[in-house]
């Protein structure tokens, strides 16, 4: 029998609405299963089962009533702690927010709540999402629900583990170059990063403001579709938000593949990248033929750039986000001499290793006499990489690569920062670009038998292709075989 | 230090003063800049804070166009180029009070460049260069508590975010100024158009207008070292601190020294400026683009009607005061120097039957200023109507009151905001021009004073003033003195 824990967003959405299953016992469903293997996956930094019940009953007083439902009235959740929940503790994995409460909630998990979603916690991340296998939390290590010795990408790696993990049929991550494709591609599940300035940023604990974007990791294209037509849309929190129409996502899913026109990313479909993963990479593209894509190969010259001009400018950005947490209105404090040597100390200790590196390659790009060779020289190169997608995109509706280069590595085998950065190089220019993209299963590697994603890219808000393609692509594949943590229940 | 040298300084001809000013005035828009927050002075510590203004992490700014429109109001007035785009940058650096530890402010594209300010000194103008103006959000204020009182060495540091986030606009001179006394005026003249444009409350005392100034002296066509004066906290205070400066580096150089560049602070108790900091460790502020925001890209349209709604500014009013009403450059000055007195002015000279413009420039630079003066924003805010006011003339033009009497009334209408007539007549107040009235109160001071009368018959004047000064006493002060005295010469003749 399928437990309702196994069950996608869409599913538990309907069975609720039509009184087949009630929202409480799809809650209490998720709860144990997250009980269950939490221990071995430890993808919550905060676990919240009460306010989950609290939650469900409200949504079963609304279906016994007959109010209108939202979209996803009674369905559990995961959001990645650097998304602002009030009165629920928001760290973004780091020491330096270990205490802090937010007074108000981003809006994004606003947007979640009023469509009936149920919250059971919040999920681990890198610290302050700076990393790529979330071995950066200040708190703990996920691990990968298909190989428990693996990392399970990141930075977004506690939201893709716990989806893959059965703890919650969707979450949402956030991605600044990478975050939520590459793990959803190293746990096996859908990821999508919406075109910058879709969902609203107000309320995300910033890390590199003109990248960071919030989207929904599923365990079908249908639910990607599903979330993020309730989280996308303009803000007036935030003035990048933009301000044009959200289309019927879930209507365009039927749309299918064929005659679109799709381009493999030469630069990033052979070197550099695993030889196991290009062959499930090509298998998929051999699928999208046979759905009828036609497809070439198009050359994105500047895309071998992307993690040099990524590495100038998110860390200066962050390096001034960050400064914010300084121990004098909220977080950690560890005292000190006077102001200054309070601000030092409480830094001193708050932040990780990786944070603290960040910080100082960012103040590095910023400072005086740097500022021209560095900052805005890689804002000049990212402006070049937006031309080179846009002059592929007057030829091809969507743009194809792997979603990263390899499948999911080991806890601790990767040591080195640049090496890890490397982990991003899929990812890293479509979000240099602004532009839409996703990752979906493609198979398994037949190395080690651990998920392969296949990253669809397309236009600045041209969502909806993306998803009707990803959605073909996911139908023609089928179903990945589950985790072998899965079966244990 | 308080008595200039005059000779001194103006027979020094061998070094030239060049000063140039920082004013960041506060604007008095509803909310704060970034968040809903409403905007004040003073208040419970911390009782005007949200998320966004204590910078909680995630929070994210949005644009108070209000404060855009204000900017723009002031750089328009100020005759400087608007920007068909402007941008927005971080100024990073870490100070308790700052919530974000940077300062969103405007670096390379400011709202306004390139304007000009025409200020009188003595009758004399001098054009003064606007560097810019740019708009950027207030810090909240530290207080530092025990041990020396400053940040490094107190016990421990209180933080109000009340005025975090409030707009703040910044305003810079070109170095074109040569003296404290343009200084003060261009300082007065900023304050005036600011206050004409109703976009600040322009009070120095509250901080609400903030002048910073830099000075060098230095033999001509050479470069000074710049010394930057902060807390100057009054115009005069301004005056008197650039004129120490002035003074103290003339004085350095004539010994053969030279000037530290560095910061100083306007002392105004000890009438000294005293060191602050040496400026050889230059900040690096890390500028960049604020990526939370969009660039300003205002509508020509709305620029248009802007410029087509900016209202008189006050040397136009002045220079049309003389003009049209003849009045003198010094009551047109006076009557110009808030925006509130213009005003009043104007409507009491429509109201007025009988009074001229000259007539009515009179009560208000000589009698109601001083009255004014004793009233909190008196000038900005004067307690009585232009209609109330053109009675008041009129009453005295007509005879029906004495100047001194209209003197007496009113102060009666500052303090009660009431009309002239319903204060004469409640108080009794009136002038009696009535000759048979008058005649018998001038018959019985004359039968009292024998000698009096006598020695004025002969032609001895002393006394006459004592004798009218009998009669008005006789008629409780109400006598018509020009009746009175009138009448004493037709007798004694």
């Amino acid at each position: 029998m399928t437990e309702l824990w196994e069950r996608t967003a869409a599913d538990l959405a309907s069975l609720i609405a039509s009184k087949e299953v009630s929202a409480a016992e799809v809650a209490e469903s998720c709860i144990a299963r997250t009980n269950e293997v939490e221990g071995e996956v430890l993808s919550y930094l905060t676990l919240t089962p009460e306010a989950a019940r609290a939650k469900a009953a409200e949504v079963d007083a609304a279906v016994a009533s007959g109010e209108p439902l939202g979209p996803l009235a009674g369905v559990p959740m995961a959001l990645k702690d650097i998304i602002c929940t009030a009165g629920i503790r928001s760290t973004a994995a780091s020491k330096i927010l270990d205490t802090y409460v937010p007074p108000y909630s981003a809006t994004v998990a606003q947007r979640l709540y009023d469509a009936g979603g149920v919250l059971l916690g919040k999920a681990n991340l890198d610290e302050f999402a700076m990393g790529s296998s979330t071995e950066n939390s200040a708190y703990q290590v996920t691990h990968n629900p298909w190989d428990l010795s693996k990392v399970p990408g990141g930075s977004s790696g506690g939201s893709a583990a716990a989806v893959a993990a059965g703890q919650a049929p969707f979450s949402i991550g956030t991605d600044t170059g990478g975050s939520i494709r590459q793990p959803a591609a190293l746990c096996g599940v859908v990821g999508l990063k919406p075109t910058y300035g879709l969902v609203p940023r107000y309320g995300l604990i910033a890390f590199a403001s003109s990248l960071d974007q919030a989207g929904p990791l599923t365990r079908d294209v249908r639910d990607a579709a599903l979330v993020l037509q309730v989280i996308a849309g303009l803000d007036p929190k935030d003035s990048t938000s933009l301000p044009s129409p959200v289309p019927d996502y879930l209507a365009a899913l039927e749309k299918g593949i064929e005659a679109l026109k799709v381009g493999v990313v030469k630069e990033i479909s052979g070197e550099g990248v695993d030889p196991a993963v290009q062959t499930r990479f090509r298998e998929a593209v051999q699928i999208l033929e046979k759905l009828g894509a036609q497809v070439g190969e198009v050359s994105l010259p500047t895309f071998g750039y992307g993690i040099d001009i990524y590495y100038l400018i998110a860390p200066a950005e962050a390096s001034s986000n960050l400064a914010r947490f300084d121990g004098v209105r909220y977080g950690l404090r560890v005292d000190g001499a006077d102001v200054e040597q309070m601000n030092r100390a409480t830094r001193a200790a708050g932040f990780g290793a990786e944070v603290k590196r960040r910080i100082m390659l960012g103040t590095y790009s910023l400072s005086s006499g740097y500022y021209d060779a560095y900052y805005l020289k890689a804002q000049k190169a990212r402006t070049l990489i937006a031309r080179d997608f846009a002059r592929a995109y007057e030829e091809f509706d969507l743009l194809v690569s792997p979603s990263a280069p390899t499948t999911a590595f080991g806890i601790g085998e990767i040591t080195d920062p640049l090496t890890m950065y490397l982990s991003d190089i899929c990812t890293v220019p479509s979000s240099l670009a602004g532009a839409a993209a996703i990752s979906v299963p493609a198979g398994l590697s037949s190395d080690d038998g651990l998920p392969v994603g296949i990253q669809f890219m397309a236009r600045p808000l041209d969502e909806t292709t993306m998803l009707s393609a990803a959605y073909a692509f996911e139908q023609e594949l089928g179903p990945l075989p589950k985790p072998p943590l899965w079966s244990q229940s | 230090m308080s008595q200039r040298d005059e000779g001194l300084v103006s027979s020094d001809q061998t070094l030239v003063t060049t000063i140039g000013l920082e004013v960041h005035v506060e604007l008095k828009t509803n909310t704060k800049m970034f968040c809903g927050c409403p905007v004040g002075f003073g208040g419970e510590p911390n009782s005007r804070v949200c998320p966004v203004c204590l910078g909680h992490p995630g929070t994210l700014p949005t644009m108070n166009e209000k404060a855009v429109e204000y900017t723009t109001k002031i750089a328009m007035a100020l005759g400087c180029d608007i920007a068909p785009r402007s941008l927005f940058h971080r100024k990073n650096y870490f100070y308790p009070d700052m919530p974000k530890n940077y300062q969103i402010s405007q670096y390379d594209l400011p709202v306004g460049e390139r304007g000009s300010l025409e200020v009188e000194v003595d009758g004399e103008f001098f054009t003064v260069g606007i560097t810019r103006a740019h708009l950027e959000e207030d810090t909240g204020k530290s207080i530092h508590v025990g041990g020396g009182g400053r940040i490094h060495d107190a016990d421990y540091s209180l933080e109000d975010f009340n005025r975090a986030g409030t707009p703040l606009v910044e305003i810079v001179s070109e170095p074109d100024i040569t003296s404290p006394a343009i200084a003060r005026a261009y300082a007065t003249e900023l304050r005036a158009i600011l206050e004409y444009l109703g976009v600040s409350d322009v009070r120095m005392e509250e901080g609400s207008m903030r002048v910073d100034a830099n000075i060098s002296v230095a033999p001509p066509g050479e470069r000074g070292r710049k010394v930057e004066i902060k807390n100057m906290n009054s115009l005069r205070s301004v005056y008197r601190a650039l004129e120490y400066e002035e003074r103290r580096q003339r004085e350095v150089l004539r010994a053969g020294g030279t000037i530290t560049q560095s910061t100083r602070h306007w002392d105004e108790k000890a009438a000294k400026t005293q060191e602050l900091r040496t400026k050889e460790e230059a900040f690096d502020y890390r500028y960049f683009p604020e990526p939370d925001l969009v660039p300003l890209e205002p509508a020509v349209e709305w620029l248009r009607q802007l410029r087509e709604d900016q209202p008189e500014l006050p040397i136009e009013r002045a220079k049309r005061y003389e003009r049209e009403l003849g009045l003198t450059p010094y009551d047109a000055g006076v009557l110009r120097s808030t925006k509130a007195l213009g005003d009043l002015f104007e409507q009491a000279l429509a109201a007025a039957k009988k009074a001229d413009a000259k007539q009515v420039s009179n009560w208000v630079t000589n009698d109601l200023m001083g009255l004014l003066a004793a009233v909190p924003e008196g000038t900005k805010n004067p307690p009585l109507t232009g209609s109330n006011l053109a009675e008041l003339v009129d009453m005295v033009v007509e005879g029906a009151l004495s100047k001194s009497q209209g003197q007496q009334v009113l102060q009666k209408m500052i303090e009660t905001g009431r009309s002239p007539r319903q204060i004469a007549e409640e108080s009794g107040i009136k002038q009696v021009s009535d000759e048979e009235a008058l005649e018998a109160a001038i018959d019985a001071a004359l039968a009292a004073n024998p000698d009096v009368a006598e020695r004025l018959r002969s032609g001895d004047n002393k006394p006459f003033g004592f004798l009218m000064g009998e009669v008005m006493k006789a008629t409780k002060g109400q006598g018509n003195p020009k009746v009175v005295s009138g009448l004493i010469r037709k007798k004694l003749s």
